[in-house]
């Protein structure tokens, strides 16, 4: 399992990266929901993003889930390509798989990578 | 599917199983008061008895298969179903309550729905289609739920013509109280003469839908396409509520445009059955396919490598995304889609076209007729399909009673839904009406003139 050190990690496995705004779904999520076959973001650029609000709806061949924001601020972008690409979440979830920006997040009660580590560990057994 | 009884032996085996001696036992939260009440019901009758009863009560009812000549449409309409249709129908391999869904099992059914769907987006100039709804009404009220959910509930209006028919829209007002849409144009004393185009003013850029029917209520038959295009200009989509049979003859919606085109499926092979089961087709484009109410079957390769169908696109649905669903409904109505499938794939291309064809030219010869008859005239100027208005010289009811003495069942009273429209009645034509009927209905309506 991915887990980038850089990166931050709440309980819903949504991972906010503090130097770029960027969030996502974490490689577990995305492992876990298995073939993603629709996203759709739910904010909008110029929206006040709340921590914990919705951000996307995602689809798999078995299962769908909600993203949830992982930091308050100002969405400044949205991913536009997942809405004709969804596989990007498999592939490459932390890159070009990134869902919305945020200027001048904040975040508060992220796990690190180890403790996020630790965390999908514990659930999978 | 295998039909297994259980016999006394294997009964008994489960009720040990779960610890009770007999099957009342398992009644006992049932209040012992009402547990087990008094009928009060007559001695029983014998098969014999019962039969002979259930015939003398059939009896009394007068139906269009020899007791009566029908004009009556309004939504419903008298096609000949050929007996193939029923054929397929009763065999034993569909013939059960429920939609078998295992692949595994059941690769007759979701191949029987998937080939409905393919005919139905064909018919209607659409790309994706459902397995079905339970019938036109619901068709469109799943329409505006789709048109929320993909506006998020950030659109809150509904645009509605008042040409649509009465029942639909109000199920839709059934569907959309409680969900804070507003809906607009739902006016049975607007302008009836006026076109399409006079939804327009009401669209803006809070609609999330504009409903319209095709033919409208009234049987006529309009280009959509300015309509389509001023409802997209202000970002709504456009929902079709369509008669199947006459899209054979004329451009789709698809063509036109429209985003969504639903309907009554019950004129493609299913009888009239006193109002019901019927069938909801529901169609749209691709771009839509996730916010689509309703099950979908798609064609895919087995382990094998063979052509196979599944459901398809589950995730969409209420049991995996619960409240975030689209709509609630995911049954469908397997027997009737199968009918259909059935009836279209009998008919053809050309057959389907001959059913239309035959319906319009004997609905305007019966309308040249029928507008010849002093005090009778047709209420609107508009092109029409197979159904049209005229004005009589007596209220409709009365013009019905003696319809009916001659064993003609006439056409609907619109002035119970339009009060502008007080003695008109809606005339319905269908393959089924032989010239000498229409000629029968004509002659009847002139004596009809005076009561």
């Amino acid at each position: 399992m991915n887990i980038p050190a850089h990166l931050k990690y709440t309980k819903t496995d949504e991972w906010f990266d503090p130097s770029t705004g960027a969030m996502g779904l974490s490689d577990y999520a995305q492992g876990q929901l298995s073939d993603i076959v629709f996203v759709e973001i739910v904010v909008s650029a110029g929206d006040a993003l709340e921590a914990g609000k919705p951000i996307a709806s995602v689809e798999s061949v078995k299962a769908a889930a909600e993203t949830y924001g992982a930091a308050t601020g100002k969405v400044v972008a949205i991913n536009e390509e997942l809405a004709s690409s969804p596989e990007i979440l498999n592939k490459d979830p932390y890159g070009a798989g990134w869902m919305v920006k945020v200027e001048a997040g904040k975040a508060s009660g992220l796990m690190d990578a180890a403790a996020y580590s630790k965390f999908c560990e514990e659930r999978t057994h | 599917m295998t039909y297994i009884p259980h016999s006394l032996k294997e009964r008994d085996a489960m009720l040990a199983t779960v610890g009770v001696k007999k099957l009342e036992d398992l009644f006992q939260d049932v209040p012992a008061k009402h547990r087990f009440p008094k009928l009060d019901l007559p001695p029983a009758l014998t098969e014999m008895e019962a039969s002979s009863e259930l015939m003398e009560l059939a009896a009394d009812n007068e139906n269009i298969r020899g007791d009566l000549v029908s004009f009556l449409g309004a939504g419903v309409y008298n096609h000949y179903i050929p007996s193939v249709v029923d054929y397929v129908l009763r065999r034993g391999e569909f013939y059960t309550a429920y939609t078998p869904y295992q692949p595994e099992i059941a690769q007759g059914t979701l191949q029987a729905i998937f080939e409905y769907q393919s005919l139905i987006t064909a018919l209607t100039g659409m790309e994706v289609s459902n397995a079905s709804h339970y019938d036109g009404a619901t068709a469109v009220a799943e329409a505006a739920n789709m048109a929320y959910a993909q506006f998020r509930g950030k659109r809150a209006k509904i645009v509605i013509s008042p040409t649509v028919h009465p029942q639909y829209r109000a199920t839709l007002r059934t569907y959309v109280q409680g969900m804070g849409l507003e809906m607009a144009g739902d006016d049975p004393t607007a302008d009836l003469e006026a076109g399409p185009e006079a939804l327009e003013s009401l669209i803006d850029g809070n609609t999330a839908l504009v409903v319209i029917q095709y033919p409208d209520f009234f049987g006529r038959v309009y280009d959509l396409a300015k309509l389509i295009e001023a409802a997209h200009s202000q970002g709504a989509l456009v929902c079709v509520a369509a008669n199947p049979t006459a899209l054979a003859l004329f451009k789709t919606p698809g063509e036109m445009g429209a985003d969504m085109v639903v309907g009554e499926g019950q004129p493609l092979g299913i009888p009239l059955s006193f109002g019901g089961p019927y069938l909801g087709f529901f169609t749209t484009r691709k771009q839509y396919i996730h916010k689509m109410s309703g099950r979908l079957v798609g064609e895919t390769l087995d382990s094998r490598g063979q052509r196979a169908f599944v459901l398809t696109l589950t995730a969409r649905e209420q049991h995996i995304k619960r409240e975030r669903a689209t709509s609630n409904i995911c049954s469908n109505q397997g027997l009737l889609a199968l009918a259909c499938a059935v009836y279209l794939s009998v008919l053809g291309k050309t057959g389907l076209r001959q059913v239309a064809e035959l319906c319009y030219h004997k609905a305007h010869y019966a309308a040249d007729q029928i507008k010849k008859v002093k005090g009778y005239e047709l209420c609107f100027d508009a092109p029409f399909f197979h159904e049209f208005s005229v004005c009589c010289p007596i209220p409709v009811e009365q013009v019905n009673a003696h319809l009916l003495d001659h064993g003609i069942l006439g056409g609907y009273d619109l002035g119970q839904d339009y009060p502008a429209l007080k003695d008109r009645m809606l005339v319905a034509v269908t393959e089924m009406n032989t010239k000498e009927e229409i000629d029968a209905l004509v002659e009847v309506l002139a004596e009809a003139r005076h009561d």
